[in-house]
């Protein structure tokens, strides 16, 4: 293997790496802020990237696009917080886990009804297609550069807001203890909306700059959802920062993984048996890293509680 | 996501006396178990409406369809055909769109002595070993679209090329099909995760392979993304595959990605037949879609049910078969016959992908294989 292609694929691990910190950052917020389980947070990945194809549609403007995406799942998650969730924090997981479960199948087939079942167009604009030429003479996509660029932003303004904004005090302290500052006069309902919008806010986000690239489908969030929980379990639940070292873990190992390990196993074996069981084993290889951290680490890398 | 239920008398014959006489004898009561929600949804609403037009253009009152959603579960497929067996007692299934259900499906619905059109999936194993005089194929064997893949890259005068597919039984079965009419060389064989959206590292790998062509088989979604993708690497090895990836409901989602890019298929909207021609304009009409490959063979499906039902009595069912296999029925795809293990042959043409004002759709421009069957036929032993 060359190191252009080295270089390229561990591009690419970074890049699948920040998107999935936009998806989880929310995900780690509201886990850890409410104590709530959100498998719905799929759902509003999904609603980002409709709400983008079809903006995108109508007015041919990406950057339209991409604050529509931001709006309508921010706007679909306060909904849904004041309608639903704000009932389940107070309930046991299990009782989470049904309700957004449910949620999940309200999203995917209202989706449906409004949109169809035919998958939807979105495209990168003109002015960030095509690859650039990196130094070393690697051929990269630019619009995969920008992913990381709005990525490691993203991340940046989450570290200030958290750490250095009144919200981030009370959501720093809200994750602490609840009660205490529900005692000092923070609203702490209209605190948890606002948690709650914004981590929706960026899986939409998520959704409408990965959708760019990918099929813009009806269930396009689940399997990013399983993703996202991987990176808060390996992170630390809670932790925007583990949430970032987690994403960035989950997404290098999982693209080197998939590259390095059938060649691994050509060393042993024929050339079929290698493909074949180095694909299988690649796509564990997340999940194994998650169990060898969870037995180092049971709270996961930056995570403070059990 | 409740499980619709339509129930189709179709249209009235009109005619008193005669057909007054004989409504119970012969009739036939269709379930159809397909997937109408979830990621793979197009697929099945495609095979249903083309199955629809067929049944409503024939104004068949002795044809009855029951429709069920599969959620595209193994599970709940299994659950619905008991139901429609038992409960519903319908004669004939039909419907389902993947390889899995169809093998979680089809076997114990042959073994209660129900018959079983399949309008896509053709699974090598029920077209070999597994056959059986119950069951019939009027899509395709799923390695016949990935062998004419394979012979077009041949009379291409491709020598080296890379290939990828999913790895589940359907994409392992891709690759072989692939090489089996394949003569060259290959740079590169990837299998890549079912579901998987993002294909950075593998298209990072064709770049640095040095291939002269690609091969690829990703249905649904998988393949929109990997066009989308392909296209933006700035790599331009041609493409090849199957018309999976190219149909008329993904098209229009991968937009000026797809053009040019060659994929081979049994249908084509351009195909010139006369029953091609009234199809394509009446499905328009009815659905105000241009119709995909799926719905060319739900509308075959329905065809050759009711050409079946002409000319013998469902409860005479080795009559019933004699009539299926003969297929006489005016075919979307113009010849079409059955071959001994009841799976189609028929020619396998070769489409690009082109724009028709606003609308991307596929253009023949040559034919891959000629009267094709397939490669499991002889180890079906009917019984």
């Amino acid at each position: 293997m060359s190191p252009i292609l080295l270089a390229e694929q561990i591009l690419n691990g970074v890049q699948l790496g920040v998107m999935l910190f936009v998806m989880a950052a929310g995900l780690t917020l509201v886990f850890g802020v409410m104590g709530l389980i959100n498998l719905a947070h799929g759902s509003l990945f999904m609603v980002g990237a409709f709400a983008a194809a079809a903006v995108a549609g109508a007015t041919g403007s990406f950057m339209l696009a991409l604050v529509s995406a931001l709006a309508a799942a921010a706007a679909a998650g306060a909904l849904i917080e004041v309608l639903v969730i704000r009932r389940l924090y107070a309930r046991d997981h299990l009782d989470q886990v049904l309700a957004t479960f449910a949620l999940i199948l309200i999203f995917s087939e209202g989706t449906r009804w409004i949109f169809g079942s035919f998958p939807l167009y979105l495209n990168i604009p003109d002015y960030l297609s095509g690859p650039v030429t990196l130094p070393g003479g690697i051929q990269y996509p630019l619009y995969r550069l920008t992913l990381i660029g709005i990525g490691l932003a993203i991340a940046a303004g989450l570290f200030v807001l958290i750490s250095k904004t009144r919200l981030g005090i009370q959501i720093r302290a809200g994750e602490n203890d609840r009660e205490m500052i529900a005692a000092l006069g923070v609203d702490i309902s209209k605190l948890y909306t606002i948690v709650f919008a914004l981590g929706a806010g960026l899986a939409g986000l998520a959704g409408a700059l990965v959708g760019a690239i990918q099929s813009v489908q009806v269930g396009m969030g689940e399997p990013v959802l399983i993703l996202a929980f991987v990176v808060i379990v390996i992170g630390g639940i809670g932790s925007i920062k583990g949430a970032l070292i987690g994403a960035l873990l989950v997404g290098l190992t999982d693209t080197l993984g998939g590259v390095l390990l059938p060649h691994l196993f050509k060393l042993f074996t024929d050339p079929a048996t290698a493909t074949s069981a180095g694909s299988a084993l690649a796509s564990m290889l997340i999940y194994i890293l998650m169990a060898v951290v969870l037995i180092w680490k049971p709270t996961g890398l930056f995570g403070a509680r059990a | 996501m409740t499980p619709r239920t339509l129930a189709l008398a179709a249209c009235i014959a009109g005619l008193a006396g005669g057909a007054f006489a004989d409504t119970h004898a012969g009739k036939v009561k269709v379930g159809m178990i397909t997937t109408l929600s979830g990621g793979g949804a197009g697929l099945g609403i495609d095979v249903r409406d083309g199955f629809m037009l067929a049944a409503k253009q024939a104004g068949n009152d002795k044809l009855e369809v029951i429709i069920e959603d599969d959620q595209r579960k193994p599970d709940i497929a299994v659950q619905l055909a008991d139901k429609m067996i038992q409960s519903e007692k319908v004669d004939v299934l039909t419907g389902i769109i993947w390889s899995n259900l169809a093998m979680a499906v089809i076997p114990g619905a042959v073994a209660q002595g129900k018959f079983y059109l399949s309008p896509n999936a053709g699974p090598s194993a029920l077209a070999g070993r597994g056959c059986s005089p119950l069951y019939f194929n009027v899509a395709w064997q799923n390695d016949n679209l990935h062998e004419a893949a394979g012979a077009y890259a041949n009379s291409a005068g491709y020598k080296n090329s890379f290939i990828l597919a999913p790895n589940y039984p359907a994409g392992q079965d891709a690759l072989t099909g692939y090489k089996s009419q394949y003569e060259g060389e290959l740079s590169g064989e990837l299998l890549t995760a079912l579901g998987q959206t993002d294909y950075a590292s593998e298209i990072a790998q064709i770049r640095a392979s040095g291939a002269d062509s690609v091969f690829f088989f990703l249905p649904g979604g998988m393949g929109i993304s990997f066009l989308k993708q392909y296209a933006d690497s700035g790599v331009d090895i041609p493409v090849v595959g199957p018309a999976f990836s190219f149909d008329q409901g993904i098209l229009q989602a991968v937009g000026d990605a797809a053009l040019g890019v060659v994929n081979t298929s049994q249908w084509s909207k351009d195909l010139d037949n006369p029953t091609n021609t009234a199809f394509v304009e009446s499905f328009q009409a009815e659905y105000g879609r241009l119709p995909s490959l799926y719905a060319s063979q739900g509308f075959d499906t329905a065809n050759l049910l009711l050409s079946a039902m002409d000319k013998a009595d469902i409860s005479d069912a080795d009559a019933f078969q004699a009539a299926l296999e003969e297929a006489d029925f005016a075919s979307t795809r113009g010849e079409f016959k059955f071959n001994t293990n009841h799976h189609p042959i028929q020619d396998i043409y070769v489409r690009e992908v082109i724009r028709e004002g606003d609308v991307y759709t596929n253009k023949i421009i040559g034919t891959a294989l000629e009267d094709h069957g397939d490669a499991h036929a002889a180890e079906c032993q009917m019984q």
